[in-house]
């Protein structure tokens, strides 16, 4: 005969006001098996949880269940109280009498019988669990960051300074992301390039960092501190060891007419190109889809000028494997494309804005461009179809975003900052000429943001008009903008020599493709999701892959690296031991029963369960199993499900404990 | 209302006037209707005070000027002292109401606020103080609202709230150099003041 302790929590009077506790601690103390049974105000308390170590040593329990909130809440707490008492922790149950019971009735008597209901299934099924010991698996010391922009820039250096090798994979010619497009950032107004290159440099030199550009992630196998990773290595065409990047070859090329990407199609560039003058590493790759060479066997300029036979047109694609520990998942973001060409079908354009048919209409990152130093005007504002300087230019804000009709309901946080250092700069350079700034809300949360934006209104002179855009028509040279003023109650009109739209932030083209082959999660809109909005922000649901940056939600540049340095010490922490301790709820395959009719392996969502041979002495192959990796096994029990001859179990949700919780439930 | 913003008009010359007078840009208003919530004549303005500013702010000075809110303003300065920002409300109100007399684009509907202000500031020009029967006698001469409010006054009369024969304060000399220090003495008025002869006379 067991020996259970049952310790019913009040809760305060989150149980204890729908819960007769005392009645279910008095019922439940008659069940067979039960030593002993005890109510108390809080379990979780320090009283409480002595009440269970000293009710361990004095009544030789060898079972405790503690009816109070949901396992996902304290179960941590009460399985360590009981390790203190001397049991092993899995065989401490808890019955949810709060989340299942208390707070979801009304009828109290009816309630104080449920609880005794989930005390006893409770109970019979602490009877028939087993001690189990946590599983232990190796770590490898290196970490995988994918996305090479600030966030993944600050948590490969970070990580890379804890002693441990970084494997940083960029799918771009040069590492840099986004912000290496910006012109200056808010609120400091610091020159983007001039904080964010010396980082570049540094991964670049640091020797803990292998840093793959140009390269994307084809393949991720294993489970946490063991994936085995296939990263697909893009022909550069060009043998990185031998170019000195002279530029001899970029300046020669005949293509000059490519829209440079980095430029947001407002510059050009060669077929053999660098993306930006600073580019980490400097070594040029060749558009093998504009290249002549490749398209017509002709040309081959580049060749001759290489003084050091760097350029290699028989260069294939590589695939590189490498084991890794953890994975930071840094991919960024794209913005919402404003055209017809729309990379999700849920997503519309706005064709009323005419970005399509305009040139003088562009967004925000063209802007960016216009304003940097680095850009095509070398910071001169000048307008796309004429060259002339703009003495009227109307930025408006939630273009895409807050617009559920357009696909996209949620804020994008970082372009009412934006705008408004835009609309800054623009006077700072343009001193004759009136920004005006259509918006809906500013929201400007952030240190020193607020401040900013009054200084724009204030100090600059930024008219802002409360009010979203309606239309933007042609009128001669210039664009009339059609909007309203909710302020005072008024539609109005503003002629514009340029229209800057502030368009959403939307996660990569390629992320949901990204996380499917990673496996963790996806939010509705694409981006990634954490762990836990609030307690485990940069966690993924899948243990050792962790997220930096705009990924997971729209980020500004502090955020993007605050958050990359938390992944950095969570993949620290990961690295601090050699040895992870994993929970042992996992499934085992009973060999001599299994028929290997392959429906586990087919359920598994984790990818946990592959064939095994079972072979005689001499190496003949007797029979063809399941067999589940341990490592990969979250516990979720499908394959227990799915399995026709009952062959897998799960440890701690065994059939005979199972059978025993529904037993109980029926001789109730 | 529907209009196009001009940067113009955004630098327009009366925008300029009313920061001079008030030593402030309306610009650093933020939209955040204190002012208009705490405005106790608020229920007989036409443009709430918020969007008075605002309508600076965009320009549309024109539209403020005629406006009968300006001339509805009892100057209580409750939206200038509650003001989170601390514009000058108040002060701004006053400022539009010399403007909009200045340039005569004063509403026609509120003749007779204007009409009563230009009274009482004559009657206080006389006598450094107000007194309110020759007040009430040339308003209702002026404005011809001869029955108006007769009730009120012969109850007010009847307490003791109305003296029939103006005081003269002794001051009245330094009273009458304030107003043409701030610009209302009667020598640089291109015509002496009509209000104030009938007053005179009156009495």
């Amino acid at each position: 005969m067991s020996r259970i302790g049952v310790f019913v929590c009040h809760c305060g009077e989150n149980i204890a006001r729908m819960v007769d506790v005392t009645r279910v601690a008095e019922e439940t103390a008659k069940l067979p098996g039960v030593a002993v049974s005890v109510d108390y105000r809080y379990m979780c308390s320090d009283p409480g949880q002595n009440m269970i170590k000293e009710a361990i040593r004095e009544h030789k329990l060898d079972g405790v269940v503690v009816a109070a909130c949901s396992p996902q809440m304290h179960e941590p707490t009460f399985r360590a109280a009981v390790v203190e008492g001397g049991l092993n922790p899995y065989l401490c149950e808890m019955a949810n009498i709060r989340e299942h019971c208390s707070w979801v009735h009304t009828d109290k008597e009816l309630a104080t019988q449920k609880a005794i209901d989930l005390v006893r299934i409770m109970v019979e099924k602490v009877g028939k669990n087993q001690e189990l010991f946590p599983i232990k698996v190796p770590v490898t010391k290196r970490a995988l960051v994918i996305g090479g922009g600030i966030a993944g820039i600050q948590a490969a250096l970070d990580i890379a300074s804890g002693g441990h090798e970084v494997v940083l994979v960029e799918r771009e010619p040069s590492i840099g992301g986004n912000m290496a497009r910006l012109s200056e950032t808010f609120p400091t107004l610091d020159c983007s390039q001039c904080i964010l290159t010396p980082r570049m440099v540094e991964v670049d030199r640091d020797p803990r960092i292998t840093l793959y550009t140009y390269a994307e992630v084809e393949e991720v196998g294993g489970f946490v501190g063991n994936f085995k990773v296939k990263i697909r290595q893009k022909a550069k065409s060009v043998i990185a060891d031998l170019c000195n990047g002279c530029g001899d070859c970029w300046n020669k090329c005949p293509q000059k007419k490519i829209p440079s990407e980095f430029d947001a199609g407002l510059g050009y560039r060669t077929a053999i190109y660098v993306p930006f003058p600073q580019a980490v590493p400097n070594t040029p790759v060749i558009d093998r889809e504009r290249c002549t060479k490749f398209l017509k066997d002709k040309c081959g300029i580049c060749e001759k000028v290489c003084t050091l036979n760097a350029i290699d047109y028989t260069m294939e694609d590589e695939i590189i494997e490498v084991e890794v520990g953890a994975i930071v998942v840094a991919t960024g973001y794209d913005l919402f494309s404003v055209g017809k060409d729309q990379p999700n079908e849920q997503w519309t354009g706005y064709g009323e804005y005419n970005y399509d048919a305009y040139p003088d209409v562009i967004d925000g990152i063209q802007f960016e461009r216009l304003l940097s130093a680095s850009g095509p005007t070398q910071g001169e504002i000048r307008r796309p179809s004429d060259g002339k300087e703009p003495k009227s230019v109307v930025f408006i804000a939630c273009v895409g975003s807050r617009d559920p009709e357009k696909g996209l309901e949620y804020c994008s946080k970082i372009c009412c900052m934006y705008i408004a250092k835009h609309a800054m700069l623009y006077k700072h350079k343009v001193h004759d000429g009136q920004p005006y700034v259509f918006y809906m809300d500013i929201r400007a949360g952030g240190k020193n943001y607020e401040e900013f934006v009054r200084r724009a209104i204030e100090e600059d002179g930024v008219l802002y008009i409360r009010g979203r855009v309606s239309k933007i028509y042609k009128d001669g040279e210039q664009l009339v903008v059609v909007g309203a003023d909710t302020l005072s109650d008024s539609q109005v009109q503003v002629r514009a020599d340029l229209v800057v739209l502030a368009t959403a932030i939307v996660p990569h083209r390629d992320a949901y493709e990204l996380a499917q082959k990673i496996g963790f999660g996806c939010g509705s809109q694409g981006f990634f999701s954490e762990a836990h909005p609030k307690l485990r922000p940069v966690e993924t649901n899948t243990a050792g892959i962790y997220l930096a940056g705009a990924c997971q939600a729209p980020k500004d540049i502090p955020d993007a690296v605050a958050q990359a340095g938390a992944a950095a010490s969570k993949v620290q922490l990961l690295f601090s031991s050699d040895e992870l301790e994993r929970e042992p709820i996992i499934a085992s395959v009973n060999e001599a029963t299994c028929v290997h009719c392959r429906n586990c392996i087919r359920v598994c969502p984790y990818s946990a369960i592959t064939d095994k041979e079972i072979k005689d002495k001499k190496g003949n192959l007797i029979k063809m199993v399941a067999e589940v990796n341990e490592g990969l096994c979250l516990g979720c029990g499908a394959c227990v499900a799915a399995c026709p001859s009952k062959s897998i179990q799960l440890a701690g949700f065994n059939d005979e404990q199972v059978f025993a919780e529904i037993t109980a439930l029926g001789s109730g | 209302m529907r209009f196009t913003i001009e940067s113009q008009q955004l630098e327009s010359d009366l925008v300029k006037r009313v920061e001079e007078m008030i030593e402030q840009s309306p610009s650093i208003c933020y939209q955040c209707g204190k002012c208009s919530a705490g405005c106790p004549v608020h229920y007989l303005m036409d443009i709430p005070p918020n969007v008075v500013i605002r309508l600076l702010q965009l320009g549309q000075i024109d539209r403020v000027l005629e406006s009968r809110t300006i001339w509805v303003c009892s100057s209580c300065s409750t939206c200038s002292t509650r003001c989170p920002k601390e514009f000058k409300i108040a002060e701004c109100m006053d400022a539009l109401r010399e403007l909009a007399l200045a340039t005569g684009k004063d509403t026609p509907s509120e003749k007779d606020i204007k009409l009563f202000h230009q009274v009482f500031m004559s009657n206080m020009r006389m006598f450094g103080k107000v007194h309110e029967a020759s007040i009430a006698g040339v308003y209702k001469l002026k404005s011809r609202h001869f029955f108006a409010d007769v009730g009120a006054g012969i109850k007010m009369f009847l307490k003791g709230k109305i003296k029939l024969f103006p005081h003269r304060i002794k001051g009245v000399k330094e009273i009458r150099a304030m107003f043409e220090a701030a610009g209302y003495g009667r020598k640089e008025k291109e015509e002496p003041s009509t209000e104030d002869k009938e007053q005179e006379k009156l009495i």
